[in-house]
């Protein structure tokens, strides 16, 4: 026969300073397990909301990022004519070279310096990014020195503000415009007029060039095509992989060190419940020699402390999460290491984060459960009883 | 004295508990170690720096290089005593994921302002006679399992091709800190192979690193420096070489912060944990502080009997805990040396270890010193268990 859950429950009511040390010290842990995998799952979540499916984005061959990429003039012609671009309105192909570099500004917070990407735009771009919107001021104006900022760049960099200046490649640029991109990494980039920055930064070349597919399932076709055409010597993929490549460093650094974290923290965790159910069973000797006494068995004791343990676990874990949830309204920004510019983004919470940092809780709880309860079951009855 | 004999002998009466307890504070000393010593890998760089050396770089960005003209400038500068320049290649040798620092430099020079990088006289006089020629540290050497003498083909990314190089020299690092996992080849070379194929980008350095007589003048050179270059195409940006680094440091900033605030968490889980085994401790004993104050104990003596025990298990587990980071830090230290090239436990993260150590054991005990002195004897002796 069981032992009714109440009687947990009461237990855990009784002694509500322990209870509430021990669930602290688990909802810590979840909290941290959860918070990294958050991150991990909020970088790549930016970055993938970065790329679109039907676009394809070439760089030169083995270049691997568009910062050291470049596309000449003359390549653009060949790219355009390949039938698997899709035409836009006016007829023109949907394919837009643009200009990739890096500028460093000063945070608003800190002073220190952050690396920002400049991107050099024409007029496909925007219509291949249709997340992008205006949120504020009005879009730069060809032939000027204007740029439009991405929300999280204007947001934290000095002068990045509407209206605000900046100075690079030996000129002003005003900024006119703010601009959102679904919260994807573009939100962290400045854009202005290609040709406009071209001639600025002094560059007779193109980074790369993004275009639109009529059809993305013909993007194997058309990779394969410009791959080893001899005139052009370059390294085609989907947007969307090409921008998910870019969280492999920073998430694998976040994951490995979060792991090694949070299995140590959990050692703590374990450690604490442990020390709680210990001294409860010890507290309730004589209880569980009653228990004992009116025909409880062993087992049922022993499922009884277990559970009791996973309550605690449980309840912490889901404290953790709880408060981790919090999260989910700051954003952090960084270098990412794999493009060595500035990305902003956020903590992101799935089913999936949730249901490992429950059961991690879960397991911490039975882990520091089990040799208490072990304890517990193997009481002598009467040796229990006689216990003050 | 024997009311401190007394918290020992307390400590020792749940020795399951206690065990437990200071098996929960070594481990979390032990983290909140090696967290602080991954956080300091992040500064080897800028510890490795020396005083006396200034960088110039494109002011727009790092990536923007600088025209080789700029050395014989910047080299007429009073104050200026030798020159070099160097150039970021970033290539990769076999897989792309497998990062490693590699640079062209001014083999003339390159050696004369990084003295910290050992190379013995024979290696250093074929890298300057040979054009292919490179250079690497024993740990990258270690890494991808290069003999001197072997041929290495480093693929370009930012320079495209394949750089097809004779490793000529294994450099070892003359201090602790000084890191041995980067790659040099020859700047003359690169530029050459650039004059052939893209000339526009020919005639470029990356930065320039320059040694000054006296230190105290590197606020003063770095502005005329700046103030040589200011409004041409390239205008440049001098700092210290420990600002240089910093600012690199700065990029992870967000990551370094995490984690310091990740170190403090885990000292509020280890105050958890011992504050919950005191609390318990004093729970059970309530009934004895009670006989205690009738027997004419004060106040004083309680804290003292509580507060003891705290620190004895605080000190223990501090301890333990601190003599695990070195073990800790080593396999650490090994498994991410690409990634850290210099990994090592500084004295004062044991110090601050060993304060915070100190600061739990006495804040864990406070909740149950506060219950201990206010509970009147009456309700002490009437408490069961």
């Amino acid at each position: 026969m069981k032992i009714p859950l109440y009687y947990n429950y009461r237990n855990l009511l009784a002694r509500k300073l322990t209870t509430a040390f021990t669930v602290g010290g688990i909802a810590l842990v979840v909290f941290v397990f959860c918070a990294v995998l958050m991150l991990t799952a909020g970088l790549k979540k930016t970055l993938v909301a970065t790329g679109s499916d039907d676009n394809a984005i070439i760089i030169r061959k083995a270049s691997q990022n568009e910062l050291s990429s470049y596309i000449t003039r003359d390549q653009i012609p060949i790219i355009e004519s390949q039938p698997e671009i899709a035409l836009g309105e006016d007829g023109k192909p949907m394919s837009a070279g643009e200009l990739y570099v890096l500028i460093s500004l000063k945070k608003s917070k800190t002073g220190d310096a952050g690396n920002v990407v400049v991107r050099g735009v024409g007029p496909a771009s925007i219509k291949l990014r249709s997340k992008v919107k205006l949120i504020a001021g009005r879009m730069f104006t060809e032939g000027l020195p204007e740029v439009i900022m991405g929300k999280s760049t204007a947001e934290r960099f000095e002068g990045a503000e509407l209206g605000g200046s900046l100075r690079f490649a030996s000129q002003n640029w005003r900024v006119v415009g703010i601009f959102e991109a679904n919260r994807s990494g573009f939100e962290s980039e400045v854009w202005g007029d290609i040709n406009q920055m071209l001639g600025s930064f002094n560059r007779p070349v193109f980074s790369s060039m993004t275009v639109k597919l009529v059809d993305p399932k013909k993007f194997q076709e058309f990779k394969k095509r410009l791959e080893s055409d001899p005139r052009l010597s370059v390294d085609v993929k989907r947007e969307k992989e090409y921008y998910a490549d870019q969280s492999y460093a920073m998430s694998t650094f976040i994951s490995i060190l979060g792991m090694v974290i949070s299995v140590i923290f959990s050692f703590g965790a374990i450690i604490g419940a442990m020390i709680t159910m210990y001294a409860t069973v010890s507290n309730r000797s004589s209880e569980i020699g009653t228990l004992r006494a009116l025909g409880f068995r062993r087992r049922s004791i022993l499922s009884s402390f277990l559970v009791e343990s996973t309550m605690l676990s449980l309840i912490g874990g889901l404290l953790g999460i709880l408060v981790a949830s919090i999260l989910t309204q700051v954003t952090i920004s960084t270098t990412n290491w794999d493009t060595f510019s500035e990305l902003a983004f956020g903590f992101a919470v799935t089913p999936e984060i949730v249901g490992y940092s429950l059961v991690f809780a879960l397991v911490m709880g039975v882990v520091g459960g089990f040799l208490p309860s072990v304890r517990a079951a193997r009481m002598n009855i009467l040796a229990a009883l006689r216990a003050e | 004295m024997k009311i401190l004999k007394l918290a020992v002998k307390n400590a020792g009466r749940h020795k399951l508990r206690t065990g437990l307890t200071i098996v929960g504070l070594a481990v979390a000393v032990m983290a909140f170690g090696l967290i602080r010593t991954v956080i300091d890998a992040w500064y080897a760089g800028a510890e490795a720096s020396a005083p006396d050396r200034l960088v110039s770089r494109n002011a727009v960005n790092i990536i923007f290089p600088l025209p080789l003209s700029y050395k014989e400038q910047i080299a007429k500068v009073p104050g200026v005593e030798k020159i070099t320049y160097a150039h970021w290649m970033g290539a990769y040798y076999v897989d792309p994921k497998q990062f490693f620092a590699n640079f062209a430099v001014d083999h003339n020079t390159f050696l004369d302002l990084f003295p910290e990088n050992i190379l013995d006289s024979a290696s250093l006089a074929k890298f300057k006679a040979e054009r292919t020629a490179a250079i690497c540290g024993q740990i990258l050497a270690d890494r991808f399992g290069w003999k001197v003498g072997d041929r290495v083909r480093l693929i370009g990314t930012i320079y495209a091709g394949n750089w097809d190089l004779t490793l000529v020299g294994i450099y070892k690092g003359r201090d602790k800190t000084t890191d041995e996992s980067a790659f040099f080849m020859r700047w003359d070379y690169l530029d050459e192979n650039l004059r052939a194929t893209v000339s526009s980008r020919a005639g470029y350095v990356g930065w320039y690193t320059f040694k000054i007589s006296n230190p105290n003048d590197a606020a003063r050179i770095s502005a005329v420096v700046d103030s040589m270059f200011k409004n041409s195409l390239a205008e440049t940006l001098t700092e210290t070489e420990r600002a240089f680094q910093l600012s690199f440091v700065a990029m992870s900033g967000t990551i370094i912060k995490s984690l310091q605030i990740v170190s403090y968490l885990i000292i509020g889980i280890i105050l958890l944990v011992l504050t919950n085994t005191m609390a318990m401790a004093a729970r059970e004993r309530i009934s004895e502080y009670a006989v205690m104050k009738t027997l004419g104990f004060r106040p004083k003596h309680l804290i003292g009997l509580i507060t003891g025990e705290s620190l004895f298990i605080g000190i223990f587990g501090g301890i333990l805990g601190m003599l695990l980071v070195f073990p800790m830090a080593g396999g650490f230290g090994e498994a991410m040396k690409y990634f850290f090239p210099v990994f090592g436990v500084k004295p004062q993260t044991l110090l601050l270890a060993g304060i915070f150590s100190l600061a739990v054991g006495l804040l864990a005990s406070i909740f149950p010193v506060v219950r201990a002195v206010r509970i009147s004897i009456v309700d002490g002796l009437r408490k069961v268990g």
